[in-house]
């Protein structure tokens, strides 16, 4: 035997030996092994601190209940915090360490804690720092120092290097769990032509199966994995069934290459792991049940383990947990443990709570078991390792006295029953009932397709398993049940035994070892007025660790259940929630991170912007030029160069963002008159019009120009930030409020590209592109629309054009076809140029519309009416619209509202930020008078200048100064408030 | 997650919709001036535990507005039609065999 390594035995692969590193050094497991089982192989006991004393601590299970050996692994940014080295597959070149321990676990500083545990029990940190001021200051001073001492491991702060996925599933039959119980169900499921997917969050398929360690028991876990593939079915192992949700959508997580060794296996595009989603019809819960420990003194030294994790490590991993073992517990089960270990080789003891465990006795002895009826362990003896046990005895009556017997030993194997895993229903909001004859929480009633089997619905011999799997698909099938009611529990009654205490003794006896909560803690939280459950929890923290106190929380809900006088029944349980196990952040995102965080809208003639040098930005989910540099420029030359043009010369901009809606049928043009606040009855084919419409609350929705095509048939533009609002609010409208309308609307945005050409300039540069249409000012005039064909080489490319200017300048729009767009860009870029024009991007856009007075989202933001934006005269022609009733609320009448005003400084050289608010000069605090919410450089005005809303807009503030406060940049300027439309206001630029 | 049957596109999750508003309530008619009836439409909710009316919008599908009822205690969805009424009539109207 080298270490603790049985020489034969188990399902590790010998043949292929894995070096890994713990706390620096050296040690060697196999291929097969958890990290649990590599160290315990190696003769480690003591491999963590614990969370808060800082206690040392060893392994305490074989599976997801663990509360002792919790790991960092990986290093840099691979770093995985909190581990279970209980369910952990160990990897080749491994770098594991202990944690919440410095130096190292032998030698903890921090474990100086547990000589003032007295003074850290639960509530300690809302006691000593919650409340006065004075403690809130001591905490701020404390903090540090706890953050640093207390806590289970620290994240990497760097990104995560890994990438994951995402994947959809749906099926028939979704079976939770693959252990004898849940393979059976499968294969039969599969076989009566289900479409069947089994998840088992083990690195093998077998569940309590893998246990025996015997090739008969393999060959049958084999054969039934094949039956079901070959019928179709799936197996997942590595995933975990972390939730289930509403409509029995699971959630599950698959761990694909953690358990590769880096060096070898794991592939850089492979995903580390992959969120299942999972929709199925039916789901079978075969989960299982988890062994709880007991509560007695120091019922948590390092060699103190559940007695089925004892049996686990040897039949599964080999791993003879210590040569002289102690098994306390209230029931037959344990027996098949201790007989295991004692077949071989180990010294063992059986303390048995029940007064007369005879049926058990023969075949235990006969085995070489030694077995001391009526006992329990009172107090582990040794501190960094087990070094013994003192023994009590217990009465009929559960009443324990002292006994001057104890056992050496070098582990302690604990049981005090089973209970079902039956988190995955508490997730659907079904509480667990306690049941008294087999001493566990049971899963709920439920209506949906969600049932138990095997031991999570507490059947715990293997026929009654197998009885209850092949009972579910026949329930799922509409046949009749094959096996009437199979039996639940163990064969025998087991007693009914939680916390072992002498009142006189204060020993610490843990019930969460990962969170360190002691049976103390949970009498305190009581003594202290918490005694729901719910609260309890809370207070003492009980079950709030990684491990979810899978190990402790029916004995907390013992000891409270005594405290208070009361039956566990009574107390119930706190609700578990998702997910099952740790979920990293990552695999929730999947893919959606980086560049796929949303999805990325282009133009038709992004790639041309991208030609053309374009600094993009982001407009919402589109990707918009900015501005476009000449050589050496910055944003603000660009942007002021190309505004500059726009009105000297000749400019174009790509408008293909903005939302354009087809508006069509016999009942259209009542529709739009409904939708519009301004008139749209009496618009005659071949015109546009600008147009506003509201919410039923009277604010403002949205603005744009609607071209009338055809008698029945609008093209209704919106603005880029609002096109899938009022396409739904158009939809909701014609589906639910006004369904007689015979209307149909399409959206088109990404059907029609858009350019607008604008400038002195820009008549004669579409005359030579688009020859077909007469572009003279009295065929074309202001809020034509016209169609025609662009001049592209050989070919005529059909267009329409509009003549509608954001700018102020004479401009018109031209939409073609997307698939057309980029030559006609093109085109239309090289006439310009040659006349000395230029393209222009968002900046110079919002230049020329700000100087103009022209809204936008910036100024529409949802909180303006008509009145407020200067639209009032646009409301006042009709009776009825949408938001025609609630827009005159006497509130969002009043005269003195911040209204849409222009912002001037004071001394033309001062420039000053949107997002600034404007105030009275002696009045410089609060919110002011107003807010600015534009500013830019004009180059046809030749200073900074700004829109924004002031109190009873422009004419209250005439002559007077206001002062732009912007704390946060802390700069305050003089400024006088002017009208919005600060340049051209009579409109003889556009309409020329 | 929800999981909603369109009537059109069959079973869907819910992030395929987008949830509209509270179904019990009309909206006034647009010529109506009342501004108390458009108060009440436009901010008055019950928020019933229970069986819930309301309007989802199948915005990543087929465009179609359904009126779902949905019970607020346990996510049960037991009715979904669609809000025009047109379209839940031809829906509910027995097949008809083609000449």
């Amino acid at each position: 035997m080298a270490g603790f390594r049985a020489d034969k035995g188990g399902q590790i692969n010998r043949k292929r030996p894995l070096e890994f590193r713990f706390d620096g050094r050296k040690y060697t497991g196999f291929q097969g092994d958890t990290i649990a089982s590599a160290l315990l192989a190696s003769g480690e006991q003591l491999v963590g601190r614990s969370f808060k004393y800082h206690r040392p601590r060893g392994v305490m299970s074989a599976g997801v209940e663990e509360g002792g050996a919790l790991f960092t692994v990986g290093s840099g940014s691979e770093t995985i915090p909190n581990v279970k080295g209980s369910v952990a597959e160990l990897t080749q070149n491994m770098e594991v360490a202990a944690q919440n321990a410095w130096p190292s676990v032998r030698y903890d500083i921090g474990s100086v804690n547990s000589l003032i545990a007295p003074f850290i029990t639960a509530g300690f940190y809302y006691k000593t720092f919650m409340g006065n001021a004075h403690s809130t200051k001591f905490w701020m001073l404390c903090e540090h120092f706890i953050r640093k001492a207390a806590g289970l491991g620290t994240a990497s702060r760097e990104a995560d290097p890994d990438c994951y996925d995402i994947a959809h599933h749906h099926c028939d039959v979704l079976v939770i769990g693959s252990g004898p119980a849940g393979l059976t169900a499968a294969a039969e499921a599969a076989e009566s032509g289900f479409s069947v997917i089994v998840l088992e969050q083990d690195f093998a398929f077998g569940g309590e199966w893998l246990n025996k360690g015997d090739s008969t028991t393999q060959q049958q876990i084999t054969a039934l994995c094949a039956r079901i593939e070959k019928a179709g079915g799936q197996l997942y192992r590595r995933t975990t069934a972390f939730g289930l949700y509403d409509h029995l959508v699971v959630g599950a997580v698959e761990r694909q290459t953690d358990h590769l060794s880096s060096k070898t296996g794991r592939l850089k595009y492979s995903p580390r792991e992959t969120m299942h989603i999972i929709r199925p019809e039916h789901v079978i819960i075969a989960t299982g049940a988890l062994e709880r420990g007991l509560a007695f003194g120091n019922n948590d030294r390092p060699g103190v383990m559940l007695s089925g994790a004892a049996h686990t490590y040897l039949a599964r991993y080999g791993v003879m947990c210590g040569r002289a073992a102690v098994f306390s517990t209230t029931h037959d089960a344990t027996y098949a443990d201790a007989i295991r270990l004692a077949q071989a080789g180990a010294e063992v003891c059986v303390l048995d709570a029940r007064q007369n465990p005879q049926h058990m006795m023969r075949q235990a002895e006969q085995a070489g078991v030694y077995v001391m009826p009526a006992t329990v362990p009172l107090n582990v003896i040794g501190s960094k390792a087990v070094a013994g046990v003192e023994i009590g005895h217990i009465d009929e009556a559960g009443h324990i006295t002292e006994t001057a017997k104890q056992v050496g030993c070098d582990i302690l194997g604990m049981s005090g029953g089973y209970s079902p895993v039956v988190n995955l229903l508490s997730h659907r909001g079904i509480k667990p009932q306690w049941h008294d004859r087999l001493q566990c929480f049971v899963a709920g009633k439920t209506t949906e397709n969600i049932y138990h089997i095997g031991s999570a619905n507490g059947h715990f011999t293997e026929d009654s398993v197998l009885a209850s799997a092949f009972n579910v698909i026949a329930r799922i099938k509409g046949d009749k049940q094959p096996h009437r009611s199979p039996q639940k529990g163990l064969t025998s009654e087991h007693a009914s035994v939680f916390e072992i205490r002498l009142p006189q003794r204060k020993l610490k006896s843990f019930i969460d070892p990962q969170h360190d909560v002691t049976s103390h803690d949970v009498r305190q939280a009581k003594e202290e007025g918490f005694i729901s459950v719910e609260h309890m929890k809370r207070y003492t923290t009980l079950g709030m660790a990684t491990d979810q106190g899978r190990m402790g929380n029916v004995l907390g809900l013992s000891v409270m259940a005594e405290a208070l006088g009361k039956e566990i029944a009574e107390t119930g349980i706190t609700t578990f929630r998702p997910p099952f196990t740790p979920v990293s952040i990552g695999v929730l995102a999947g893919r959606a991170r980086g560049r796929e965080w949303a999805p990325t809208r282009i133009s038709p003639m992004h790639s041309q912007h991208l030609e053309d040098g374009a600094v993009m930005t982001d407009a919402g989910l589109w990707k918009r030029p900015w501005y476009y540099p000449a050589a050496g420029e910055g944003i603000e030359q660009a942007y002021i160069r190309e505004a500059a043009r726009a009105r000297q010369t000749v400019a174009m901009v790509d408008v293909s963002t903005l939302g354009k809606i087809m508006v069509q049928g016999p009942d259209a043009t009542e529709f739009l008159n409904r939708v519009y606040v301004n008139p749209f009855a009496k618009l005659a084919v071949g015109k546009a019009r600008y147009g506003l419409m509201l919410r039923d609350d009277g604010m403002v929705l949205d603005d744009g120009t609607t071209w009338r095509l055809s008698e029945e048939e609008y093209l209704m533009t919106t603005t880029t930030a609002q096109a899938g609002p009022v396409m739904q609010f158009l939809e909701e409208l014609l589906q639910i409020r006004w369904p007689e309308l015979r209307v149909h609307v399409t959206s088109v945005t990404d059907l029609w590209a858009g350019m607008a050409v604008t400038g002195p300039l820009a008549r004669n540069i579409l005359s030579q592109a688009i020859p077909d249409i007469s572009w003279s000012n009295a065929d074309f005039p202001f809020m034509g629309v016209r169609s025609g064909h662009v001049t592209v080489g050989r070919r005529k490319i059909s267009c329409m054009a509009a003549r509608i200017s954001f700018s102020g300048e004479r401009a018109w729009e031209v939409y073609v076809n997307a698939q057309d767009a980029a030559q006609v860009w093109n085109t239309l870029k090289h006439q310009i140029q040659k006349a000395g024009g230029t393209l222009y991007g968002l900046e110079a856009l919002g230049a020329l519309r700000i100087e103009k007075g022209h809204v936008t989202g910036a100024e529409l933001d949802g909180r303006v009416t008509l009145e407020d934006a200067g639209f009032a005269a646009f409301g006042a022609k009709k009776a009825h619209y949408v938001g025609s009733v609630l827009r005159k609320r006497p509130a969002l009448m009043d005269e003195n509202r911040p209204q849409l005003v222009g912002i001037f400084p004071k001394n033309k050289a001062d420039t000053f930020s949107a997002g600034g608010i404007l105030c009275k000069p002696d009045a410089v605090t609060g919110f002011g008078e107003g807010w600015v919410t534009a500013v830019t450089h004009s180059p046809a005005c030749g200073h900074w200048l700004g829109l924004g809303f002031i109190s009873g807009g422009a004419e209250a503030w005439q002559g007077k100064t206001v002062i732009v406060a912007d704390p946060v940049r802390d700069s305050y300027v003089e400024a006088e408030i002017v009208s919005p439309h600060m340049y051209d206001p009579s409109g003889d630029r556009q309409n020329g | 997650m929800l999981r909603i049957k369109c009537p059109f596109c069959g079973m869907r999750d819910h992030d395929e919709f987008t949830y509209l508003e509270d179904a019990h309530h009309q909206k006034p008619a647009y010529t109506n001036t009342d501004a108390n009836s458009w108060f009440k439409a436009v901010y008055l909710r019950d928020n019933p535990r229970g069986k819930h009316l309301e309007y989802w919008h199948h915005s990543l599908g087929c465009r179609m507005i359904l009126k779902v009822t949905r019970d607020t205690v346990t996510h049960e969805i037991s009715r979904v039609e669609p809000a025009h009424p047109d379209f839940k009539s031809a829906l509910s109207a027995p097949a008809q065999k083609k000449a």
